[in-house]
């Protein structure tokens, strides 16, 4: 099927080339920051990351970002920030959607055309008053403000996303379920939600990578408070602090990725399903 | 498990009636007792200094334990203290109110709040009418950033776009498409502040004379150039950092991009192969017709996240040598300047830029709501 379509122009070579070429140039960049990342200060001031050679390599880097610079606890942080700012959120949508789907009642349809307005108002717009209140209720520089902060910012997608896939669960089964004598929260609990997991996974892990990636929540809520930062405020304190240190820059850096890389990996298919079910419908 | 609205009317009638004291009570204190956990817990996060372990495991028990609770005992208290007609109408906003109080709460109040405070001063005590808008619409400083913004929105867009037409097309010929797709799509896991320090660091800058570390110089070193410092070229800096995000982007415009084009059917294109089409015909004439509402919510989606990105100019530049965007000046004027009143007009702005999207997404969920 495939091999009609441009290779008749464009001999099979070339594409593989430029393909090669593209991939390379994409991953080189990380490339070079594992490498460096696992050389000596000395040897990464003084010579490019592509002459190094494996037995120069050293843990003493990841050491040292870990232990003096506090990684170690940013990345404690930062778990103790995702996790809870991942179920929460998607709980809560779970219930808005299946509502949205399956339940009549009025102005079902303008609240959901806000949640679909409310996909593209930037984060910005909210931080300034968040922030009033938060000041206000002694929130600031704690977890639960910006699990909080995030169960807002995260839930018209999640409700947007997990209502698509709810949405498009087979009329009769719940009619069927209604007949049988299941009341809503019972058809949502064990109809609904075990048939919604492929959804809520891809949702778990944008959801998780979004927060664990997150700056600006994190840099507005928790800024003035060290001990509860999380491993991107470290990292770019790092940078502001130690801007040429690129031994701890770049182990820094690669610690902040490992986990996101590992659910990347793990869950991919997951994730290009979710990716897929919320911008190809919307 | 709960009574339902579908079981014999009668019997339950009865039942009702003896059960009803008990249930009453349950109804009005279950609601109760989590409503006190829940404010409860919440005080004890706001406030304790217990280790972080079990602060997050609290975290953990309430976030899930708690939300469900709540769910399950306002679900109870509605099944109990109504009839039949108001529970079908109430209970909706069992299952939905949660979920549109936090919207409200984190979006669509401060929404507001930001347009009333963008008209007072820096500490929100005096009004001061237009003169934050004036300051953002006139000041050399923010004229620059807006420029930059709209250059960063038109070149990041078109460039993730283009390479992820490209890799999508491409990749769709060979056998070890899934490692390509995958090696690109990449960096999509990498935070912005990981990623700048990734590309900070390929942009690094030695005095010539010495070994280049950064891959960027070695290579322009090598093929004869000067050493140049990247990030501080105005202004062609502007146009590294968008590397960054561009970097970051096309795996996403690629996945969605690939799975479109592979939707196309076959019989399309064959007819019109056999009407004498060649294939850059094919393509241009067929396949990106069919894909154009794919390119469309990408571009939008690419557009919308360009003009809301801070990190990467925040970590690489700070900012100076001519690089700050609006969405960087505006968490520059929260967290450093402490100004909410210019922080507030910005961020309207930003709000304002995006409204056309907004009425683009509403218009077309409304249309796919039409023909379901």
């Amino acid at each position: 099927m495939k091999s009609y379509s441009i290779q008749k122009l464009l001999s099979g070579g070339i594409v593989r080339f430029v393909l090669i070429f593209i991939a390379v140039v994409w991953t080189l960049p990380s490339f070079g920051l594992l490498i460096s990342s696992l050389r000596a200060e000395d040897d990464i001031k003084q010579s490019g990351w592509w002459t190094a050679t494996p037995s120069q390599f050293t843990f003493e880097n990841y050491e040292r970002v870990l232990g003096n610079e506090g990684m170690d606890v940013a990345f404690l942080n930062s778990l103790a920030v995702a996790i809870p700012s991942t179920i929460i959120p998607i709980t809560i949508a779970a219930f808005a959607a299946y509502a949205f789907a399956w339940m009549e009642f009025p102005g079902r349809k303008w609240l959901f055309i806000m949640v679909v307005g409310l996909l593209v108002v930037p984060l910005q717009m909210s931080l300034i008053p968040v922030l009033q209140i938060y000041t206000q209720w002694d929130l600031n520089g704690t977890y639960l403000s910006v699990w909080l902060a995030h169960t807002g910012f995260g839930m018209p997608l999640a409700v947007y996303l997990l209502f698509n896939y709810i949405s498009t669960l087979p009329r009769e089964l719940m009619e069927s379920a209604s007949l049988d004598g299941a009341s809503h929260f019972t058809t949502f609990v064990r109809l609904v939600l075990p048939l919604s997991v492929p959804a809520i996974a891809a949702l778990s892990i944008f959801q998780f990578l979004w927060v664990w990636n997150d700056l600006l929540v994190a840099l507005v809520f928790l800024g003035g408070t060290p001990d509860v930062a999380v491993v991107t405020q470290k990292l770019q304190e790092l940078v502001g602090s130690r801007g040429q240190d690129w031994h701890l820059l770049t182990a820094g850096a690669f610690i902040t990725m490992t986990l996101p890389l590992v659910v990347f990996f793990s869950l991919q298919r997951y994730f290009v399903r979710g990716l897929l079910a919320g911008s190809v419908k919307g | 498990m709960q009574d339902t609205q579908h079981s014999g009317r009668a019997s339950s009638f009865i039942e009702g009636l003896l059960a009803a004291p008990v249930r009453l009570l349950a109804a009005l204190i279950i609601p109760a007792i989590t409503l006190v956990l829940l404010y409860q817990s919440f005080i004890f996060l706001r406030d304790s200094e217990a280790n972080k372990l079990t602060i997050v495991l609290v975290a953990l028990l309430v976030g899930i334990g708690g939300v469900w609770a709540l769910y399950y005992s306002t679900d109870l208290m509605v099944d109990t203290l109504f009839s039949d007609r108001w529970k079908a109408l109430i209970r909706p906003f069992v299952f939905v109110g949660p979920a549109v109080a936090v919207l409200v709460f984190f979006l669509v109040y401060p929404v507001f709040r930001s347009t009333y405070l963008s008209f007072f001063n820096r500490t929100s005590e005096n009004f001061i009418g237009f003169d934050n808008y004036i300051f953002a619409l006139t000041d050399p400083a923010m004229l620059q950033a807006a420029r930059n913004s709209v250059l960063w929105m038109v070149v990041v867009t078109a460039f993730s776009l283009i390479f992820g037409l490209i890799v999508a097309v491409l990749a769709d010929q060979v056998r070890f498409e899934s490692v390509v797709k995958s090696l690109i799509f990449l960096p999509m896991a990498i935070s912005f502040v990981g990623a700048s320090v990734i590309w900070r660091f390929v942009y690094a800058f030695v005095p010539a004379g010495r070994d280049q570390i950064g891959l960027l110089n070695a290579i322009w070193v090598w093929l004869g150039g000067e050493p140049i410092g990247w990030l501080i070229q105005q202004p062609w800096n502007n146009f590294m950092l968008m590397i960054v995000l561009i970097w970051l982007q096309t795996g996403f415009s690629m996945v969605l991009i690939s799975a479109a084009i592979k939707s196309v059917p076959e019989d399309i294109k064959q007819a019109a192969r056999i009407d004498g089409a060649n294939e850059i015909q094919v393509f241009f004439r067929i396949v990106i017709p069919t894909i154009r509402p794919t390119l469309v919510t990408v571009a939008t989606t690419v557009l919308i996240l360009t003009l809301k990105v801070f990190d990467i100019v925040w970590v690489m530049t700070n900012g100076n040598f001519g690089t700050e965007v609006v969405a960087s000046r505006m968490i520059k004027e929260i967290a450093r300047f402490r100004d909410f009143g210019r922080g507030s007009a910005i961020a309207v702005i930003l709000l304002l830029a995006t409204i056309p999207v907004m009425v683009y997404n509403i218009r077309s969920f409304r249309e796919t709501e039409q023909t379901r």
